[in-house]
């Protein structure tokens, strides 16, 4: 078979397996936030915190949740990487520095989970267990319920209520991330992945080099790693180390476990407004920008100019035999575009026209499909910003789903557009001016400039995933890569949900002939056309001077 | 009931403040069309070239900072101008910087241009207002009786002035005494007197028409200065435009699009240094004004205004922005039956005979029973067997001896006795009884029509005769409304938009009903009351819909209030005109579906003009970027897909293209987009298409043959 055949069959059998799986799972969804019922495990939960959660929430109730919740978990993080050492399992390793400790627990508690670490030499089995993966369930939980917040909005009427955080967040771990993660860790565990709280060994290799393998708790975490759409490796080398993922069927499921729930959203939410044609068109936009970059990654890969390329078949620099550039290129595309930013290739090493797509796809917003929740969010405030402009030119002042556009649904949707473009521009433009780039690349160039870019818009929308050459672990970059993390996950949750406390609160417009369809396939055409052209120009000077220059040389 | 989310709110202090009034509007003068387009679409307004080197003085006047700042994607543009300029200034000699501030310059004074030019109209309407605001002399009654000359200005609220045939009536008021023709040209435009009369729905008077004939007593009812033709005046000069909520909604993002523009740009120095470019401020400025949207930010207040004028070239008055677009939102149309859906009167449609006798027979009889008939009924009977049955319609006085019986209301019949033959045509009890005076006869089957008459929504008419057979019922008259020509196309079209409508009427339910199916509208309020209608009105909004209809009767008023979009005859009272938030000069029910039209029309520009600004920005990224970069990374110079000649002219060509495209469309944003009553579908395929695919393209062409012409100018290309 040759290798293009066989990344044909990959993709087909992922696409289907998506179709098949996303509408039961966006049904359960749906059911899950919808139920009157509380598990035992989750009454006990809600008893030990001291929650009501049959108490709706406003909008500030739910934000001040949302907010509450986040900054004791950055907290309780920072000081779990401090004092690692005073814990058994500790595996010798050190106190993490107060900079990257905050950078580390920035990143994870944001679901960004960018590693300006290298795992298996800094975090001890109780760090990774207790620490780092359980902000990889409530990060993603959190996500998903500002998510479902925003969908209640539209689907709720006269009212300001928009669900109980509480609730939601423990539901979304228990009934949904925790069964889904258990059953894919079983079959990671089964295929080859490490499951153990072992010592380190250290072996001899046949050249008679010594190297130190290390155990841990590796497949429980790769299960949640891609479900949430986290990211964060146990290993250094993430996605691309045999412990994470050990073949091609392995590869093969992590790319499916971390499309899985992103995509599957989009159904939740159309059950939840009485209309799953408009999930189906949310879903189609972010399928349509999602499959586009995985044929130009995959092509520009493979048609690599070069000898040595030629010689490969493509561009194989940075890229694990076992996976070949089809694997590779379908992991970066999909890994970029949902914020997960796990990796099984190096996105440095790719070709500069792929970095260009892979750094688009998190400078869309990460909205295709996107982050657990976030991706949802992010795609219906687009799509908010779209039944603007077209609403108009049906003669109608916009509404979608039934809810008015007007003043303030536009001021808090252009409020949350303005922020990751923000975060990332200036972080990059700061970082350039005062040398702090330069003296972090690993190459020189335009490469070097998308280094400090990809580096920066990994973190502002919350991806994480590295331009492997940039040196990120410096005071400089720690905080302010942590701080981009912070303002770009937590401030636009701030307008999505008081968003969805305006919409919430309105009195639905029944529709009319006269009104947009929006779950039309025109719709799904022209938001996006309104996606890539608002942001592809946004950030078309800084991608012209990375990889574009790169890449048209 | 709470109804107020979607609901216009502010219209009734609109109409009641002056500083709460938006824009432009006005009478129509003599020489505006009155706008009856012979197919009922709404067309544009006329574009002169002349207007742009007219509206020259007050396109600079508005370079003050302190008005461009309402406009924040323009006053940015400004800004950059002057920084430009500034920066020219340093460097005298670079021809470059010289140039691109002028074309910025250029910019701003196009996108003020347009503002002037939609204004420009309305100030030449105000003027003709004006010379009808002359000022007045007041002839005041005292308290007894006697009469006072006081100035017009001096009135109060109460006082009671009288006008008689030459006099201009001083200010608005309602007639309590009196009935006199009225030239009421100076608001409507409509030469031919009306009647003004007190009690009723035709009292109302408004200062500065001038009474024809008669002697009539007018109690003031508004101050001097807030009178109805103050209020055009100001409303058609701007003097307190505001900006609609729309076009609010929309400003806001066009603030948020510019600031994301403005950090890609200000970002850029730092990753150009580091590349080794080093970009001027002349070059980073001109990028900038080329990315953010200045299409749509420069025309959108023309858009606005554009609109407005479009309804007073139809001769309807809008107290405020909001309502122009909560037309273009509304969703059930209220629509009275009498003069919007069939013509003024029931009319004569067919004569059925009874049993033993002809319709000719019919025919004749009641043509002969009717010619005493001067009702429109009466007259409509008459023309029926004219055309119908080729009678000749006889003069009272060709019939010797004859004896004829008039119509009137008690007796609800006419005829006439001649030769000793009596026929009579009238009400169906009336005439049973008539016959059954005279020891006549019925026949069975009179009822049965006349009953399947009244089912059919129609009139029955009995004629009768009483000869020497004796009095019998002859046959049936079926009266019945007519609906006007192409009423059901409309409703049709209207449907197609999304636009459910409701006729309301006084006839009983079964006339409604019949009506209503004829004329193809989706509903009906039959036996409405104004309380009937308001529940109506309430209903609808309660479930989201925005409603709009016309009225004119002081009863009409709370529904006029209530509703989305009011629109009140301008005969009617002033408490309906108070009440409504769009004033009808024509008083033409029927242009309640133009005015909608018109509504979407607004809307649909707007969206339009923005979906072309941001689609432009596209090939203006394809000019600036190679021509920045390319010396630096060679390789970008395969960006330059156009193959513009040098840099310099690439960043020129992109800057003036921006500038012309404002006053290319100008005459656009002021037409309005075409539109047509199809679904949201086929609309928005269709402007997506133009605006947006046409959007994409047409700078890639337009900067190309700048670019074209620049490097024919020796010493750049």
């Amino acid at each position: 078979m040759s290798s293009v055949l066989a990344d044909v069959l990959v993709v087909t059998a992922l696409i289907g397996a998506l179709a098949l799986v996303h509408r039961p799972l966006g049904d359960y969804m749906a059911a899950v936030f919808q139920s009157e019922k509380h598990l035992r495990a989750e009454k006990w939960i809600y008893r030990s915190v001291g929650a009501n959660p049959d108490a709706e929430m406003r909008w500030p109730a739910y934000l001040r949740g949302v907010l509450v919740f986040s900054a004791v978990s950055v907290l309780f993080l920072y000081l779990l990487q401090r004092i690692q050492g005073k814990f058994p399992l500790s595996l010798g390793f050190k106190p993490i520095t107060p900079d990257q400790a905050f950078n580390t627990a920035a990143s994870f508690v944001s679901n960004t989970n960018w590693q300006s670490y290298s795992g298996e030499v800094a975090m001890s089995h109780v760090t990774q267990t207790m620490g780092l993966a359980v902000q990889n369930f409530v990060s993603a939980a959190v996500g998903i319920a500002v998510a479902v917040a925003l969908v209640r909005g539209f689907a709720r009427s006269r009212t300001g209520d928009l669900g109980n955080f509480w609730a939601d967040l423990v539901r979304c771990v228990i009934r949904i991330l925790v069964p889904i993660s258990v059953v894919a860790a079983v079959i990671l565990i089964a295929c080859g992945a490490v499951q153990n709280f072992g010592d380190i060994h250290t072996i001899t290799t046949l050249t008679g080099d010594k190297q130190a393998i290390s155990p841990g708790a590796v497949a429980s975490q790769e299960a949640i790693k891609d479900v949430g759409t986290n990211g964060g490796g146990f290993f250094n080398a993430n996605s691309a180390h045999p412990f994470e993922n050990p073949n091609g069927f392995t590869n093969w499921l992590e790319i499916f476990l971390l499309l899985v729930i992103p995509f599957s959203l989009p159904r939740t939410f159309g059950r939840m407004v009485g209309n799953v044609k408009q999930g189906y068109a949310i879903v189609g936009a972010m399928a349509t920008i999602w499959f586009l970059g995985v044929i130009a990654v995959t092509w520009i890969e493979y048609a690599h100019p070069g000898t040595a390329s030629q010689l490969a078949g493509g561009a194989m620099e940075g890229k694990e035999q076992r996976f070949g550039e089809g694997n590779s290129s379908l992991f970066a595309v999909s890994t970029t575009m949902t914020s997960t930013g796990s990796v099984n290739s190096f996105h440095d090493s790719f070709s500069g026209l792929s970095g260009g797509v892979l750094l688009l796809g998190m400078m869309l917003g990460e909205i295709a499909p996107g982050g657990v929740g976030s991706g949802l969010y992010g795609m219906l405030i687009m799509a908010i910003i779209a039944v603007f402009i077209a609403g108009l030119m049906v003669g109608r002042t916009p509404e979608y789903l039934g809810k008015k556009i007007g003043t303030r649904e536009i001021k808090l949707a252009a409020c949350y557009i303005l922020i990751t473009p923000t975060l990332m521009l200036i972080g990059t433009a700061l970082a350039m001016a005062l040398g702090k780039g330069e003296s972090s690349m690993t190459n020189i160039g335009a490469h070097g400039f998308s280094e400090v870019l990809y580096a920066y818009t990994s973190a502002s929308n919350n991806n994480g995933s590295a331009f492997a050459g940039f040196a990120a672990n410096t005071e400089y970059h720690n905080t302010m890569l942590g701080l981009c993390m912070v303002l770009g996950r937590f401030l636009p949750m701030v307008f999505v949900l008081a968003l969805a406390g305006s919409l919430a609160e309105q009195k639905p417009v029944p529709p009319t002939a006269g009104t947009l369809r929006t779950e039309k396939p025109l719709f799904t055409g022209l938001l996006v056309g309104a996606i890539l052209i608002i942001t592809g120009l946004t950030f078309f000077p800084a991608l012209a001077l990375g990889p574009l220059a790169e890449g048209l040389a | 009931m709470t109804t107020n989310t979607q609901k216009t709110d502010a219209k009734k202090t609109d109409v009641k403040k002056q500083d709460s009034m938006p824009t432009p509007t006005l009478a129509p003068h003599q020489d505006a069309p009155t706008g009856h387009k012979p197919d009922g679409r709404v067309g544009g307004g006329l574009f002169d070239p002349k207007q742009l080197v007219k509206s020259l003085p007050d396109a600079l006047r508005k370079l003050d900072p302190r008005v461009m700042i309402k406009s924040p994607v323009m006053f940015v543009v400004l800004v950059g101008s002057v920084l430009t300029t500034v920066f020219s200034f340093k460097d005298p000699g670079d021809w470059f910087g010289w140039t691109v501030s002028a074309w910025l310059w250029l910019t701003v004074i196009f996108a003020n241009l347009a503002e002037a030019v939609a204004e420009g109209r309305g100030k030449a309407q105000a003027d003709t207002l004006r010379k009808a605001k002359t000022d007045t002399v007041a002839r005041r009654l005292r308290g007894d009786g006697s009469e006072e000359q006081v100035p017009g200005t001096d009135l109060k609220i109460g006082d009671l002035v009288v006008c008689e045939a030459g006099d201009i009536i001083p200010g608005d008021g309602d007639v309590i005494e009196g009935v006199a023709s009225v030239d009421e040209s100076a608001i409507t435009g409509e030469s031919a007197p009306v009647i003004r009369e007190s009690g009723g729905d035709r009292s109302a008077v408004t200062g500065g028409t001038k009474v024809l004939s008669d002697r009539i007593v007018i109690k003031i009812t508004t101050k001097p200065g807030e009178t109805f033709i103050d209020r055009m005046i100001n409303l058609v000069e701007g003097a307190a435009r505001q900006k609609t909520p729309n076009e609010i909604a929309l400003n806001i993002l066009l603030a948020s699009l510019t600031i994301v523009f403005l950090l890609a740009v200000a970002t850029l120095p730092p990753f150009a240094d580091y590349a080794g470019s080093h970009l001027s401020l002349v070059v980073l400025v001109a990028l900038l004004v080329c990315l953010i949207p200045t299409t749509i930010g420069a025309l959108l207040s023309a858009i606005g205004i554009a609109g407005m004028d479009r309804l007073v070239q139809r001769n309807v008055l809008a107290m405020s922005g909001r309502a122009v677009e909560a037309a273009g939102d509304v969703s059930t149309l209220l629509l009275d039956k009498t003069g919007t859906i069939t013509l003024g009167n029931r009319q004569a449609a067919e004569f059925v005979p009874v049993s033993g006798t002809t319709e000719a027979e019919v025919a004749d009889t009641a043509q002969l029973s009717s010619l005493a008939d001067e009702t429109p009924e009466g007259r409509s009977i008459v023309v029926l067997a004219k055309e119908k049955y080729g009678l000749r319609e006889r003069h009272q006085g060709e019939l010797a001896h004859a004896e004829w019986i008039e119509f009137t209301a008690q007796t609800r019949m006419s005829g006439v006795d001649v030769d000793g033959r009596k026929v009579r045509k009238g009400a169906t009890a009336s005439v049973l009884a008539w016959v059954r005076e005279e020891g006549g006869t019925v026949a069975d089957d009179a009822d049965t029509i006349a009953d399947r008459i009244s089912e059919a929504g129609g009139t029955p008419l009995l004629v009768a005769v009483r000869d020497d057979r004796g009095a019998r019922v002859l046959g049936v008259i079926h009266l019945k409304d007519v609906v006007k020509e192409g009423m059901r196309e409309r409703f049709e079209e209207l449907r197609r938009m999304g636009i459910k409508t409701i006729m309301i009427t006084g006839d009983n339910p079964l006339t409604a009903k019949a009506i209503a199916e004829e004329a193809g509208v989706d509903d009906f309020l039959a036996e409405a009351t104004p309380e009937d209608k308001m529940a109506l009105i309430k209903r609808e909004q309660a479930g989201g819909k925005l409603v709009a209809m016309t009225g004119d009767g002081t009863n009409d008023a709370p529904a006029l209030a209530q509703a989305d979009v009011g629109v009140a005859m301008n005969t009617g009272t002033s408490a309906a005109k108070e009440a409504g938030n769009m004033v009808d000069l024509d008083s033409n029910p029927t242009k309640l579906i133009e005015i909608v039209e018109i509504g979407k029309q607004l809307l649909i520009t707007r969206g339009a003009l923005t979906t072309f600004s941001i689609a432009n920005d596209v090939a203006k990224y394809f000019a600036i970027i190679p021509a920045l970069f390319a010396t630096v990374y060679p390789g970008l110079d395969k960006l330059n897909i156009m193959g513009l000649s040098s840099p310099d002219s690439a960043i020129l060509s992109a800057v003036i293209f921006n500038a012309l495209i404002i006053i290319a469309l100008v005459p656009l944003s002021l037409k309005g987009v075409q539109y047509r009553p199809v679904s949201a579908d086929k609309m928005l395929r269709r402007n997506l298409t133009i605006y947006g695919l046409g959007g994409l393209i047409a700078p890639f062409i337009g900067i190309k043959i700048i670019d074209l012409l620049i490097s024919l100018i020796p010493g750049i290309g």
